[in-house]
């Protein structure tokens, strides 16, 4: 069974259709026990980073943590790939999980923001993650903040800044992008998750 | 590199697609779900359901629609019309939406866009805005806000309302150009450049797409982040493919292969 987090940031159904269409087990839970028990961790999220602050209220935080450390395969989604960092400038105070270095950044005021549309992933290297999928393809962003360009990444895209689009590192692994709308090239990425 | 989003809109009267030539005169175009699964397989970049429902009970059969449109779907799924309240925006939201549409009810009250994009984010707000333009001048030209289907005049300036809708929280405009929807005559180039180069926010164009052509003239002079097309797409006249390939030919860039 693998556990959709969900902490009350804006709408995850559609996460969740699109991995029970690449034929996921799968819960939406607010409930550190249920998250505890899943093989897998996706943690979505759209909106604000702020909204993350509940993890940390009501024990979620402390629990993907602990599942994380010896194993667990987790996948965040948009503001879930965010909160894999220290932090972000768009609510500073709130902790992420620090498994990645940094703060997320506003975008910069020459460009349009949000960062909406469809965009092209640039492969940094082979990875788990993107495995067959072809380098330039086209994956549907919408997002304010980002993530720059990190030791991590496994593949980085370029709207006036080059930015962090997926991550991989052991069992962690992020997506910028919304893979639950970014058609068939999404959800193969979803079903290499389901794979690891 | 972000591309030129081309979003195929259905217009749904309960639970049938329709398309009216300047919001009259409707034609049925089939189912909505099959339609937008149809779009979404011929390279839509996005998909806009309006309710155009007149009627409570065909705004009840709406949300099953939205419902078993999103079903399937996995491409970004708006839906728009006759969305009044946060709870109305919470219930299509619910039945499968990532964004929702709010157009009549964001000029009658502003706050609500702020208070869709704090629960749902900003991403998840577009307003829509219907304009007619005013006057046309050596320096530039200006629009008017209409209501109701362009019969309801609201003096507002259509520029110093898409600025305060950004500000107030909106992540995207949907600007339909009222003289022009449905004509076939070619988007508004000029009132979409008007707000596309003044607001922080992508604007997406809209009214008035006839050939492919038009497409590449509203991204190089409209400077669209994004286009939108309702009835040149549902009947097979120039598919999504043919007004990408226009579009790459031209420079710009576009998803293909999607």
């Amino acid at each position: 069974m693998m556990a959709i987090v969900d902490y009350g940031a804006g709408n995850i159904a559609s996460v969740e259709r699109a991995l029970r269409a690449c034929g996921a087990e799968c819960r939406v839970t607010s409930l550190p026990d249920e998250v505890r028990g899943a093989a897998k961790i996706v943690l979505p999220g759209v909106g604000n980073f702020a909204a993350t602050q509940e993890l940390a209220r009501s024990g979620l935080r402390q629990t993907i943590l602990e599942r994380v450390a010896v194993g667990v395969p987790f996948l965040g989604i948009c503001v879930g790939m965010q909160w894999m960092l220290e932090g972000s400038h768009e609510a500073p105070g709130v902790a992420g999980a620090g498994w990645l270095a940094g703060h997320c950044e506003r975008f910069p005021h020459n460009a349009k923001c949000p960062h909406v549309g469809w965009n092209q992933l640039a492969k940094v290297r082979e990875s788990r993650l993107l495995a067959g999928v072809e380098d330039n393809a086209f994956v549907y962003f919408t997002h304010s903040y980002f993530v720059a360009a990190g030791a991590g990444d496994v593949a980085r895209t370029d709207y006036s800044v080059v930015l962090s689009s997926a991550v991989e590192r052991e069992n962690i692994f992020g997506v910028q992008f919304h893979p639950e709308k970014s058609g068939d090239v999404g959800l193969k990425i979803l079903r290499n998750f389901l794979a690891i | 590199m972000l591309t030129k989003r081309i979003i195929a809109c259905l217009d749904v009267d309960g639970e049938r697609t329709v398309k009216g030539v300047q919001f009259a005169d409707l034609r049925h175009a089939g189912d909505p779900a099959e339609l937008a699964l149809r779009h979404a397989a011929s390279g839509a970049d996005e998909i806009v359901l309006l309710d155009i429902s007149a009627t409570h009970e065909q705004r009840a059969t709406l949300l099953h629609t939205v419902r078993r449109t999103a079903c399937e779907l996995f491409i970004p799924f708006c839906v728009g019309g006759g969305i009044r309240t946060l709870e109305d925006a919470a219930r299509v939201m619910d039945a499968g939406a990532d964004k929702v549409s709010i157009n009549s009810a964001a000029v009658s009250h502003p706050e609500l866009i702020g208070q869709i994009a704090a629960r749902f984010g900003s991403q998840a707000v577009v307003v829509a805005i219907d304009a007619r333009r005013t006057a046309d001048n050596v320096t530039g030209c200006s629009g008017e806000v209409m209501l109701r289907g362009g019969r309801q005049s609201t003096g507002l300036d259509v520029l110093a309302w898409a600025q305060k809708a950004a500000q107030l929280g909106a992540g995207e405009i949907l600007l339909t150009c009222m003289s022009q929807d449905g004509t076939r005559a070619g988007f508004d180039c000029a009132v979409t450049a008007l707000v596309a180069r003044a607001v922080p926010i992508p604007v997406i164009a809209s009214g008035g797409a006839g050939s492919p052509q038009h497409f590449v003239d509203v991204f190089q002079h409209g400077h669209a982040d994004a286009a939108l097309a309702a009835s040149i797409f549902h009947f097979g006249e120039h598919a999504i493919a043919s007004v990408k390939q226009t579009l790459a030919t031209a420079g710009i860039p576009v998803r293909w292969p999607c």
